[in-house]
């Protein structure tokens, strides 16, 4: 068994926020990601994110990545990638297994758990059907892998991914046919929503996806008008001529290994299902365990950011690196930034949703 | 709020009713001579790069980073950079008296290919749909706007409200 001072699991902006912040107050960090370039979704994100100045607002997620990475070259942070995360047992010890066939056991003083969300999946008709697919595999498709997934797209979900993957889809060269949403009003933020409309894709609510057909690939889909109960509306269905139908229905928390090393349940719909509760500090029932980022409950990359500085910081001020008066102040100061993207009529329910969670006894 | 956004969260677009109805959307006067921004960004999400890249200070967001941004138009020169600093992409600049009876319009854009000054192009509203033919004037794409271009066309200006965009170009 090897042994490290702060393990984080994840090398998304959650996790390499924390990296950072825990090697800047001086603890050395090893970091694990399964996939073979860190970053997480930050490099298919090639829109200038929304926020302030401190939330890097106005760069495009893609450059936030890259100096992520360049920031944790200079310090004391380790990387491992293509290392899947299998277990973590008696609270300190996590089950590694490199490259598929290296399996290593790291003993760690904290871990900090920032392995993020997965894309919901919506059912029906067809859905087995090449072409259909979650709305962040067509992202990475078109913006890791410049390859279009299709020419002629239905988007199922009008959410803020529904809608900036829509965005860049048109950018990638597709037509987006329709975004279909099952609720009374368009979820998404109005200026992703203005643009995509503007771009001439018509937008269809209280409508959802009925049906794929097409014989080894989509070739069209049918959506359908649903009523005040969510029932659809015989006669309303609408063929359209479509060779990919991406789903935008959500994201859920990937729990799985932060449960299974005994952390405490917690129901939040709002952020996504369950999570395990944590405190401010982002430290779970688990002393040694901390979470940051879409694990703990569903919200963007610039929550995610500012929740890993203060699972890493966390981390290191409990690892005796900084001084109380050290940690109060950047501690504050991250917190300060955390209320501001949670303001407003979109992130209002957000915040209501976290402090449920940390004070859930 | 809830009633004056109907339109926006029902087909993606603000109205002209809603946008006459927030505090944010103020169509420069017909007899200005400079150029000014509009901003369309009605929701109040937390957002202030309009702001803090003005380098006359003429947009007002304020501490709270979620309250609507607001044009000093005596103030805005109609220099452009928050058009491309915006993130969503919300801002533009108009003129009513451009030349003759053509209004003027400079506005964020992000497909390729890129028009080409003097091209014909088709101008169209807030649904995407064509209003009418336009002639791109400049295509602005420097360094400081991150691959966020910035099209100066002029159009009718009887379209002078309606028009926001063009019709993108195909590959």
């Amino acid at each position: 068994m090897i042994e490290r001072e702060i393990v984080v699991i994840g090398a998304g902006p959650a996790g390499l926020s924390a990296a950072l912040e825990a090697a800047r107050s001086g603890a050395s960090v090893l970091i694990i990601d399964e996939n073979h370039r860190p970053g997480g979704q930050l490099f298919k994100q090639i829109h200038k994110f929304f926020g302030s100045h401190e939330h890097r607002a106005g760069v495009r997620g893609i450059d936030i990545g890259t100096q992520l990475i360049e920031d944790a070259s200079h310090l004391d942070i380790e990387v491992w990638l293509d290392s899947e995360v299998c277990g973590i047992f008696h609270e300190r010890e996590v089950w590694v297994v490199r490259s598929r066939e290296l399996s290593v056991t790291v003993k760690a003083k904290s871990i900090i758990i920032a392995t993020g969300a997965v894309e919901n999946a919506v059912n029906f008709t067809g859905w087995t059907l090449p072409g259909v697919m979650g709305a962040g595999a067509a992202q990475t498709m078109i913006n890791i892998h410049r390859v279009l997934p299709g020419k002629k797209v239905l988007m199922i979900g009008s959410g803020n991914v529904g809608v900036i993957v829509s965005y860049q889809l048109l950018q990638a060269g597709a037509d987006v046919k329709a975004v279909v949403e099952a609720a009374g009003r368009l979820g998404g933020y109005g200026v992703h929503t203005a643009k995509v409309r503007r771009a001439g894709v018509p937008f269809y609510t209280r409508t959802t996806v009925l049906e794929a057909r097409g014989n080894d690939h989509v070739s069209e889909a049918v959506i359908v008008s649903l009523d005040d109960a969510w029932k659809p509306i015989p006669g309303t269905e609408k063929v359209l001529d479509v060779d990919t139908i991406c789903i935008a229905a959500g994201l859920t928390p990937l729990v799985e290994l932060a449960f299974a090393a005994g952390c405490r349940k917690v129901y939040s719909p709002v952020l996504g299902g369950m999570v395990p509760w944590h405190d401010a500090s982002m430290r779970t029932n688990v002393p040694s365990l901390y979470i940051a980022g879409d694990v703990s409950g569903v919200e963007e990359a610039s929550t995610a950011m500012e929740e890993g500085r203060l699972a890493g910081l966390s981390a290191a001020y409990s690892l005796r690196y900084i001084e109380k008066d050290e940690y109060d102040s950047r501690f504050n100061d991250a917190l300060r930034r955390i209320d501001s993207l949670r303001s407003g009529m979109f992130g209002e329910k957000r915040r209501i949703a976290k402090h449920a969670i940390i004070n859930h006894i | 709020m809830k009633e004056i956004q109907q339109e926006l969260k029902v087909c993606g677009a603000p109205s002209l009713d809603e946008l006459h109805a927030s505090p944010c959307y103020q169509l420069p006067p017909q007899d200005r001579r400079a150029l000014a921004a509009v901003i369309e960004c009605v929701e109040g999400i937390p957002c202030n790069p309009c702001e803090t890249s003005c380098p006359q200070n003429a947009i007002t967001v304020g501490e709270e980073i979620t309250a609507l941004p607001v044009v000093n138009l005596e103030a805005c020169t109609g220099c452009g950079i928050c058009v491309a600093a915006c993130p969503g992409l919300a801002i533009y600049l108009k003129k009513y008296l451009f030349k003759d009876d053509r209004a003027y319009i400079a506005f964020p854009f992000e497909y390729l290919p890129l028009p080409k000054e003097g091209e014909t192009v088709t101008m169209v509203n807030r649904l995407g749909e064509s209003v009418c033919e336009g002639t791109v004037l400049r295509v602005v794409k420097i360094k400081k706007m991150d691959r966020t271009a910035v099209i100066h066309c002029s159009y009718p200006n009887r379209f002078y409200e309606e028009v926001v965009s063009i019709r993108r170009l195909s590959l």
